[in-house]
């Protein structure tokens, strides 16, 4: 099977703290891979080399295709159009063209005119989805993308996200703490953990991947059905 | 009509006290005699030219105060290294009242247009590049990433993300900028000179005609609130998209 992601001895730290030390990953072409871990644990880190926003200090990252980033927040330029902001990426006449796709895949053809600030958080990031979706990446890199919305929103965009994965058929790395936003888009879940973070789990979603064997390896007991983050702050 | 009540209010309360004999003509003239005033320079051409002349005064200092700010203020903005480099001594220039430069430049330059010239671009200068150091300063990181994820240039990113970014602050910096350049024609003129709006403020103080000297400051009035709102309908034009309350 060819791989859209293939990562080996990532090694990456933030002066004293070492993030990662010799981490593997890959994802397969079409595949959605979910990365779940506590806050700080260094999965958007992981996402972030991935997406050359950050340099590793060792190892190697190969990715085939182009690559789209959402990030948490929408992060729309406030000075363009929702059109525009779409357009932002798009190098040449074909691209270009997609604009208008892609504006109707997240349902935002009539709010093209529109400026980001008066946009709704929900439609705000349906405008970021849609914006990394302009150059047809072969993977796609979702950093929390629902961490800002509301339940409902949430549930709305998750959705959509899932639509529109099936649709383009591109890969997919979500990072999240939710174990619910895992199970409805990902084939596989990878929990990372510790210090320098290690891949503690990994399964196939339908399969060994269970919401119980997901929350076990987060070290959340299976009825308490809280983010790990959230979960820590009340205990501690 | 709000707007209007007040200067209303005023004039009326100007008429009323020169009118009533309350406040002596020749200290104060009334509305009326300041009209006649601003009628008999208009006819005789004097008021055109004064504020021909004390527009592109302006114009010249702020222009060139602006193109300084843009240069000097993108390179400190745009590196640590020039700021230590540069800032300190820019900044001790700012601190320096504007009148402490005038007999300096009188003596450098003489009492003709570019002395003036040269003192508007000195108050036109800071405001316009400490606002441009602030915005480059300011532009959200996260949005340059976005710029990065998708592969651009640092030209293309200087064009597409920082520049945009940054303008909604330089637009705040000339307008507060071109203000400074009328405060600073006023001293120019006040000094050495024989033409201009400030020329109608000493001629009057010479030849002690208060309404003289009083059409000078309405017209500086006038000429300061005009170009305000001029900027501010430019910043309007270009950066309404901005989700902020305007100041």
């Amino acid at each position: 099977m060819t791989s859209s992601a293939r990562i080996r001895h990532l090694r990456k730290a933030y002066g004293e703290h070492l993030v990662f030390d010799d981490l593997d990953l890959d994802v397969a072409r079409g595949e959605r891979v979910a990365i779940l871990g506590a806050s700080g644990c260094g999965k958007s880190t992981l996402l972030r080399c991935i997406a050359g926003l950050e340099r590793a200090d060792a190892g190697t990252i190969a990715t085939t295709g182009e690559i789209g980033v959402v990030f948490q927040e929408p992060r729309l330029f406030p000075w363009l159009t929702v059109e525009r902001n779409v357009a932002f990426g798009a190098r040449n006449a074909a691209e270009r063209a997609r604009v208008a796709n892609v504006l109707a895949l997240v349902g935002l053809s009539a709010a093209k005119a529109r400026l980001p600030k008066e946009l709704s958080g929900g439609m705000a990031q349906r405008a970021a989805l849609a914006r990394a979706l302009v150059r047809d990446p072969q993977l796609l890199l979702l950093d929390e993308p629902f961490a800002a919305l509301d339940a409902l929103r949430r549930i709305e965009l998750r959705a959509a996200v899932s639509e529109i994965l099936e649709f383009t058929r591109a890969s997919a790395i979500l990072v999240t703490h939710d174990v619910e936003d895992a199970l409805a888009l990902a084939d596989r879940v990878v929990v990372l953990a510790g210090a320098p973070a290690e891949i503690v789990f990994t399964g196939s979603v339908g399969e060994d991947a269970t919401r119980g064997a997901i929350l076990g390896a987060l070290g959340v007991g299976e009825q308490v059905s809280v983010p790990p983050s959230r979960h820590r702050a009340r205990t501690s | 009509m709000a707007r209007f009540a007040f200067p209303g209010l005023l004039v009326a309360l100007w008429a009323i006290a020169t009118g009533s004999g309350w406040v002596k003509s020749y200290q104060f003239p009334s509305p009326h005699d300041v009209a006649i005033e601003l009628q008999q320079l208009a006819i005789s051409g004097a008021l055109w030219r004064d504020l021909a002349i004390s527009i592109a005064r302006v114009a010249a200092g702020f222009a060139i105060a602006l193109v300084l700010a843009l240069v000097l203020g993108s390179l400190v903005g745009g590196s640590r290294a020039v700021e230590r480099a540069l800032d300190p001594t820019l900044q001790a220039i700012r601190a320096v009242p504007s009148l402490a430069w005038v007999p300096l430049i009188l003596l450098w330059l003489g009492i003709g247009e570019a002395a003036k010239i040269t003192l508007v671009a000195i108050g036109a200068f800071f405001p316009i590049y400490i606002a441009l150091v602030a915005g480059i300063r300011g532009v959200d990181r996260k949005l340059v990433e976005v710029g990065t994820s998708f592969g651009l240039s640092r030209g293309a990113l200087i064009v597409r993300v920082l520049v945009p970014a940054t303008l909604p602050q330089l637009l705040v910096g000339a307008r507060i900028g071109l203000t400074q350049a009328w405060l600073f024609l006023v001293a120019a003129e006040l000094l050495a000179a024989t033409s201009g709006i400030g020329f109608l403020l000493t001629d009057g103080q010479q030849t002690t005609r208060t309404d003289e000297i009083l059409v000078a400051i309405l017209l500086f009035a006038a000429c300061g609130k005009l170009s305000e709102t001029g900027m501010r309908a430019l910043e309007k034009r270009l950066v309404g998209w901005t989700d902020t309350v305007p100041a």
